[in-house]
């Protein structure tokens, strides 16, 4: 185990002395102290409510974004957002069950799950998308193996035999299930 | 234009066909990006473990660059104007964005009420195209971003959209107090970041663990801190408690989020089985080596649905636990000012400049902590340029 000491220097020398260190004890230390404030305990985020607070979801809202695709949203709120992103809207199989994912809370485990499995389902229709226009995808390049045949060659060929030795099993599984 | 695309689980490619984002509100403005970086959250996405990680998506929360094109109703900023972007999507008028809670602002984000608009997080955080790209739509233009100032290095610029603001908050949520003892659990950007800051508010004593040998020497310089790895102790907890007279620390910080290593059953569970989201092992940490009536200030991400944490140590010790995104647009005057006095200095955490083009290869080297990395900064070509 490594010594209890910063740079062999007796860390708390400073406590010796009684009561709390001083910017001279930690002179080493550029801008040591420049945030001491004794009102930051409690400190941020806390409860800061202003009166007008306390009315609930009725502040003047910002110009809302046109909605002009689907959108999904929490069912704990009562609409869209003032703005949201327009990127990739639910579509496909995996646009199905984001929707059956979106009729339950935040609190619930389903919606969550489902989320998961329509993300899953999603890879597959990436790569059906790439292939329909006329790109095959380049996991190789897509994984960033060149960086890892550059810096870790060891690591790059442990990722391969464990994907292949996974690969194998899963296949002589299957095959055997069908000879039964 | 060029962006990343998001493909599955550890495929990420940048394409050239991208759509260019328009302006879709009144308050929105076109960014052209001159540097991004990738954040350790991103590879939450990366890994397949944020819910709602829509394939085709285009990541990147952490950018600045140059305003080309402004909604009608966007008064402060100007085109050509040279912008740090918050990593938060903020309205600026809703009750929480009144309060300073820039991260929980309550018109950015449709899709879940607990989480706030975020750049290029998922649909969970919006469903907004990130910055990892030639262009980027910013919403509420006139809210969070702001101008930069003349004498800021770019590459400092760009870590005050998220790591600067983020590992101060983790100090700040932490209410440490003169000679307070910290410990800082993770040393990544976060992580290193939170150590230096634990400074500002007066530390007596800082303490990172982690497990990658590099980083901890890095952060030992950079933040000035003792720095251990964990694998070659026995018991982390048990280590704290011995080191701080059987007490516990006054304040522990978890700046490791769901990806966390060092817990079997945690990562079986959390990451292999994805039974809970992700691995909570720093958090597990940091309750029980926080001290009685102690604060755990948590600043790494997690996720839905929920994680496996020893909550009946944290009552059971009376322990304030403190948690949030940063509120950037809140903390950015304050941490140009660390950065001009000189008491920070976040751009000598960059350790790759990469072009965007070669991001499958960045998120690689960023994700396996090859090459000593330790933050990657993207370049796009229209940066270049």
């Amino acid at each position: 185990m490594e010594e209890n000491t910063r740079d062999n220097v007796d860390i708390k020398a400073w406590s010796k002395k009684g009561g709390a260190p001083t910017p001279k004890d930690f002179a080493h230390i550029k801008g040591w102290g420049a945030d001491i404030d004794p009102e930051n305990d409690p400190t941020y985020p806390m409860r800061n409510r202003e009166k007008e607070d306390h009315g609930g979801y009725d502040w003047e809202r910002p110009p809302l974004q046109p909605v002009n695709m689907e959108v999904l949203h929490s069912l704990e709120r009562p609409n869209i957002t003032a703005v949201f992103g327009t990127a990739m809207p639910p579509h496909g199989l995996s646009g199905q069950i984001r929707r059956f994912a979106f009729r339950y809370s935040e609190a619930s485990y389903i919606h969550w799950l489902s989320l998961i499995m329509a993300d899953r389902v999603n890879v597959v229709e990436g790569v059906i998308d790439d292939l329909k226009r006329g790109q095959v995808p380049n996991i190789y390049a897509e994984k960033g193996y060149k960086a890892l045949w550059k810096h870790d060659r060891t690591g790059l060929f442990k990722k391969l035999a464990v994907g292949a030795l996974v690969t194998t099993a899963a296949v002589a599984l299957i095959a055997r299930k069908a000879k039964d | 234009m060029l962006a990343v695309n998001y493909r599955g689980p550890y495929r990420i490619r940048a394409d050239r066909d991208r759509p260019m984002p328009e302006i879709l509100h009144p308050e929105d403005a076109i960014v052209r990006v001159t540097r991004t970086c990738i954040c350790g959250s991103d590879l939450h996405l990366y890994h397949g473990l944020v819910p709602d990680t829509r394939v085709g998506a285009t990541f990147g929360h952490e950018f600045i660059g140059v305003v080309e094109e402004i909604g009608p109703d966007v008064k402060k900023l100007k085109v050509g104007d040279q912008v740090i972007v918050p990593f938060n999507i903020a309205c600026g008028k809703c009750t929480f964005c009144k309060q300073g809670l820039f991260a929980n602002c309550h018109e950015a984000n449709p899709e879940a009420t607990a989480v706030g608009g975020v750049f290029g997080y998922s649909h969970t955080a919006g469903g907004f195209n990130g910055g990892q790209a030639e262009y980027a739509r910013v919403p509420y233009a006139d809210v969070g971003p702001m101008v930069i100032p003349p004498d800021l290095h770019p590459d400092d610029a760009v870590l005050l959209t998220d790591v600067v603001p983020t590992g101060y908050q983790a100090a700040e949520m932490g209410g440490i107090q003169p000679g307070d003892t910290v410990v800082v659990f993770g040393a990544g950007p976060i992580g290193i970041m939170a150590a230096k800051c634990s400074w500002l508010f007066g530390a007596g004593r800082v303490i990172v663990i982690d497990h990658v040998e590099y980083r901890l020497d890095f952060v030992r310089k950079y933040a000035q801190c003792e720095a251990y790895n964990f694998k070659s102790l026995e018991d982390p907890v048990a280590f704290i408690k011995k080191t701080t007279d059987s007490l516990g620390a006054d304040v522990c910080i978890d700046a490791v989020g769901v990806d966390a290593a060092g817990s079997a059953m945690q990562t079986l569970t959390g990451k292999k089985l994805l039974m809970q989201a992700g691995a909570a092992t720093a958090l597990h940490w940091a309750i029980n080596a926080v001290k009685k009536g102690g604060v755990v200030s948590i600043i790494g991400v997690y996720g839905p649905p929920a994680n496996l944490v020893p909550i009946g140590s944290a009552m059971n010790k009376g322990v304030t636990i403190r948690t949030n995104q940063a509120s950037v647009k809140r903390l950015l005057p304050r941490m140009i000012d660390h950065i001009q006095k000189g008491h920070l200095d976040p751009k000598a955490i960059i350790t790759h400049h990469i072009p965007l083009e070669e991001v499958p290869d960045a998120y690689r080297i960023f994700n396996d902590k090859l090459d000593n990395c330790i933050k990657t900064v993207l370049i796009p070509p229209t940066a270049r340029v």
